[in-house]
């Protein structure tokens, strides 16, 4: 589905990722660690389009396509949508708008009428529901004035309610407690079937206890210098990255 | 030839094609021409008119309308569709066909002023022109000498008129521009209620001046929304003055919507004279091209208890220009008043200008007021993540567009108006953006 191969990416003059190659197959949920710095935000990033971010080397293709040749929302329309790890606040726009413009947006890309009123409530009532949020959060502006585990949930949300082939979370669990962590973690586990497929960025194991992947990658200095299963994610949380670090040198 | 003295010519030659009228009239009008004539237009040497340069105007010729011809189907496709009793004009002359009048409740009248002034016109004559004289503006005066045709809005005491009354303003592609001086008179007796729009429109290709005058009584308790949609064509030139007098106990809410005109100014003054009155100035200009849009408000606290809520946003693209200057004055001993006004200011381009000026005089020393206007872009951050969820850049940039004039926009509670509105600030969107129709979404949930 996403094959990444021997990427380079360079931030302000700055070469954060070096030679970054990664597979992902439908169905497989991956995970990448890594120690702060390591470029473990960059990837997503990069792959939703971001901007100052510039690729000096490499390649990246989603269903054979060339992404780095795709605008942002046909991204986005095509299922690649990453989560953030801190979600921007849209004062003005609010977050049921939001829901609705994007779904329909992907349903026109699609060639798919809009959704239908009724239908669309009762996605969003099904899915507010399973986020454990209130419904009064559709009426606000989109994460304006929401806590930081209420826009991680939000985040969740829309994950969702637009269901993603790849969804890129990243950090999702940064600054979550652990009643959020599991709902969290339970909307992630939602969105996994055979054909969708899921890539977590976290700095801790914790979040891997709840959403078990099947591969696990350790990015250290803009490349990947270990992949395992969900044990080396385990490894990692008793040895601490160091000893990977001085493995791979 | 000097600039005023083609309107003058103009003037004389309509003046010397009347009938035969009541003598104060012909006297107002004379007093009007030669308030103008000592006047002349303003220059940007008149504080007033500081940044607003009027000589596209000044230089004009523009004759006198003297049909109100227009396609029923094309004014049909300008008219708002909302249910209302509707006087229409074209180019200032009254349409007897395109108004609808019939079914008016018992104590209201709305009447073109031309046949109010045949009906009574001692009635008209005494509040006429008490707000709004000729030494107002060169524009008053010039209005007051071309002074004809336009609306009266009376209400009784106590009425209640639920459907809004409809001003429609049309303008249309001449040959020649044609001006148009259109004269607004409302009396709204004690605790009477009525929702006025005065919707300005017009034909594409048009590049009519419209200059109108509304003086506004509002009685004891009297309750009074006005909406003010002014989408005129993009080659008209308009000028308004909206001066309201407000008795104990009265509201006035103005939603004053510029999205149209190549030179555009208004100027929205309320008098607060009674205690409890309260006044709600709701603002929204948009400009894009090379569009000049004016706001001028004055907010006078000449009487104590009395409150005033100003929110002006104003959004500018391409090379347009904007002014917006509010004043709130607190007379001599008007203690415990409010006097809130905000005007915020969005630029969609680097080469759009907007002048803002808040201003507050105070003369009381018990009193809650603030004022400040900011001036900002767009969050790129924001329009991003909005990409990020597949919506293309332009309905992201147009949905924070409409985001920013927010506000403004939810208190518009005529959905035609507000539609109308947002079509023109952000494009063609993949849903209404206002809507009451996703609030009974999240209602729906909460069941």
């Amino acid at each position: 589905m996403l094959e990444v191969n021997d990427l380079h990416v360079t931030v302000e003059g700055n070469e954060i990722l070096k030679g970054l190659t990664l597979t992902i197959n439908a169905g497989e949920v991956h995970a990448i660690m890594g120690p702060n710095g390591a470029g473990k935000s960059t990837l997503s990033a990069v792959i939703a389009g971001k901007d100052g971010y510039e690729v000096t080397q490499g390649t990246i293709h989603y269903d054979g396509q060339d992404v780095l040749e795709m605008e942002i929302e046909d991204r986005a329309r095509a299922g690649l949508l990453l989560g953030f790890q801190y979600p921007v606040e849209i004062p003005g726009v609010k977050n049921v708008y939001l829901l609705k413009a994007a779904l329909n947006a992907q349903r026109a890309a699609r060639g798919e009428d809009e959704i239908p009123a009724p239908e669309f409530m009762k996605l969003i009532k099904e899915q507010i529901a399973y986020m454990k949020m209130d419904a009064s959060f559709l009426q606000r502006a989109v994460n304006e004035g929401f806590s930081g585990g209420e826009k991680k949930r939000n985040e969740i949300l829309q994950m969702l309610v637009l269901k993603p082939r790849l969804a890129m979370l990243d950090e999702i669990d940064s600054g979550l407690d652990i009643d959020a962590m599991r709902v969290v973690a339970a909307g992630v586990n939602s969105l996994r079937n055979d054909d969708r497929a899921i890539l977590l960025v976290t700095h801790y194991q914790r979040l891997l206890d709840y959403v078990v992947p099947d591969h696990v990658h350790v990015l250290v200095d803009g490349r990947i210098v270990k992949s395992g299963d969900a044990e080396l994610a385990r490894q990692l949380e008793a040895h601490g990255y160091e000893g990977i670090e001085e493995s791979a040198a | 030839m000097s600039d005023t003295q083609t309107f003058l010519d103009t003037l004389k030659a309509r003046d010397s094609r009347r009938g035969s009228e009541p003598t104060w009239i012909a006297a107002r009008r004379q007093a009007g021409a030669a308030r103008f004539e000592a006047m002349g237009f303003p220059t940007l040497r008149d504080e007033e008119w500081k940044y607003t340069n009027v000589r596209s105007i000044a230089q004009g010729n523009f004759a006198l309308a003297d049909n109100a011809d227009f396609s029923p189907a094309s004014a049909a496709a300008l008219t708002l569709p909302i249910e209302a009793h509707r006087l229409t004009f074209v180019d200032g002359v009254f349409a007897p066909a395109l108004s609808e009048l019939e079914n008016l409740p018992d104590g209201v009248q709305v009447l073109p002023l031309s046949r109010a002034l045949e009906d009574n016109h001692e009635a008209v004559g005494g509040p006429l022109g008490r707000l709004t004289g000729v030494e107002f503006s060169p524009f008053a005066a010039l209005n007051t000498a071309f002074m004809e045709e336009g609306a009266v809005i009376r209400l009784d005491r106590g009425c209640v008129v639920e459907k809004p009354i409809v001003l429609q303003f049309l303008s249309r592609e001449n040959a020649e521009p044609t001006m148009c001086h259109p004269r607004v008179l409302v009396e709204a007796g004690g605790r009477s209620e009525a929702t006025l729009i005065e919707h300005h429109a017009g034909q594409e290709g048009a590049g009519n001046l419209t200059n109108v005058v509304a003086e506004l009584f509002l009685g004891r308790g009297a309750i009074f929304t006005h909406y003010k949609l002014q989408e005129a064509p993009l080659g008209d030139y308009h000028i308004a003055s909206i001066h309201v007098e407000q008795e104990r106990d009265s509201r006035y809410v103005s939603h004053n919507l510029d999205l149209g005109g190549a030179l555009v100014r208004n100027d929205l003054i309320s008098d607060l004279e009674g205690k409890g009155a309260e006044t709600v100035f709701n603002g929204l200009f948009f400009g894009q091209g090379r569009q000049h849009v004016d706001n001028h408000t004055k907010v006078n606290h000449n009487a104590p208890l009395t409150f005033s809520n100003e929110n002006y946003k104003g959004i500018l693209d391409d090379r347009a220009r904007g002014v917006f200057n509010g004043r709130v004055y607190v007379k001599r001993d008007s203690q415990q008043i409010e006097g809130f006004q905000s005007n915020q200011n969005l630029l969609l381009s680097d080469r759009a200008h907007i002048d803002a000026k808040p201003e507050l005089e105070i003369y009381a020393d018990d009193v809650k007021c603030s004022h400040g206007t900011t001036t900002g872009q767009l969050d790129e951050e924001a329009i991003f993540v909005l990409r990020t969820r597949g919506l293309d850049e332009q309905t992201a940039r147009g949905l924070l567009t409409l985001a920013f004039a927010g506000e403004v926009l939810e208190n518009v509670t005529q959905d035609a108006i507000a539609e109308r509105v947002e079509l023109a600030v952000a494009g063609k969107l993949p849903e209404r953006f206002n809507v009451a129709g996703l609030v009974e979404t999240s209602t729906a949930l909460n069941d």
